[in-house]
């Protein structure tokens, strides 16, 4: 029997890959935003499973939004790198200096 | 064995497992195929607990957008991605330590925590039976009604964010012809051509 508990750590295990990709792969921008897209899928299997289990479908809902903002926030990210390479030839995280921060 | 069961661990293996492939892979082209099957079996997790609708929306949107989006920037943009991963052995025990004391963190609370005594009498939205009605049907009814602000809100924020996208990567290039409408259509007859009366045999 498949309870709520086995879908919660499932999305426990994502999530922390998605942390795990984020601290390996420090260079790298493109897989950098591919590991916050596995935490947010993380994010969502927790909010459906509970949603499921709880029989309330504004998990489901909220989900929705989370997916569009992941989405969202894909196309600036990849806007901005593209335009960070058109002008620096690069897209190593540690050479973004242009602003001093 | 249920099904659902060995079905559930067949998606669950495959989603972990490619998800670190995701995260460890040399060639980033790779990491978003994997990627993908990561949101494949995603999906199939969705379907298995019975939310048919966010799992055809995560195989629409994520691997039919987001997924494509990544593939066609990691495939046009010219980086060395070798010397981007020369720092990853350096940075795995830190990464395994964070990692490892996450994990660690998140499975103290399991089997810890229970449901607040009200949490049924809080739902917001109960799902009508499905016998009678379907996962898209109720979301639906939900979605234009309660929560259409939220919608609306959504799909202002991907408005923003396409035209963001477009602003940030458009450029104008200076060595390229351009049609000018407004030329065209200020262009007047007299000036553009003239008229010449040839008589025959003659020639201008």
């Amino acid at each position: 029997m498949i309870t709520l508990e086995h879908y919660l750590a499932l999305a426990a295990v994502l999530f922390t890959i998605g942390i795990f990709g984020i601290f390996v792969n420090r260079k790298n921008v493109i897989i950098i935003l591919m590991s916050i897209e596995l935490m947010l899928l993380a994010v969502n299997i927790n909010f459906v499973a509970f949603s499921t289990h709880l029989n309330d479908l504004v998990g489901q809902i909220f989900t929705l939004f989370v997916l569009t903002v992941a989405a969202a926030e894909a196309a600036i990210g990849l806007a901005i790198l593209v335009c960070f390479f058109r002008n620096r030839g690069t897209i190593a995280v540690e050479d973004v200096n242009v602003m001093k921060g | 064995m249920d099904f659902t069961v060995i079905a559930f661990y067949l998606f669950a293996f495959t989603a972990v497992a490619s998800g670190l492939l995701v995260v460890l892979s040399r060639n980033p082209v790779h990491s978003v195929l994997w990627l993908i099957l990561t949101f494949f079996s995603a999906a199939g997790l969705f379907v298995l607990m019975g939310a048919e609708y966010v799992a055809m929306l995560l195989a629409i949107v994520y691997v039919g957008a987001v997924a494509v989006l990544f593939l066609f920037v990691v495939m046009m943009l010219d980086v060395d991605f070798v010397e981007l991963r020369s720092g990853v052995s350096k940075y795995l025990p830190l990464g395994l330590l964070i990692g490892a004391i996450l994990l660690m963190e998140l499975g103290l609370i399991f089997g810890h925590w229970t449901f607040a005594e009200d949490a049924l009498s809080l739902r917001a939205a109960v799902t009508p039976d499905m016998a009678e009605t379907h996962n898209t049907i109720a979301l639906g009814k939900l979605i234009y009604t309660d929560y259409i602000y939220m919608f609306q809100a959504s799909g202002m924020i991907l408005l923003v964010a396409m035209i963001g996208a477009i602003v940030l990567t458009l450029r104008h290039r200076k060595d390229v012809k351009r049609q000018v409408i407004a030329d065209q259509i200020l262009r007047n007859p007299k000036d553009a051509m003239e008229l010449k009366d040839v008589k025959s045999g003659q020639g201008l």
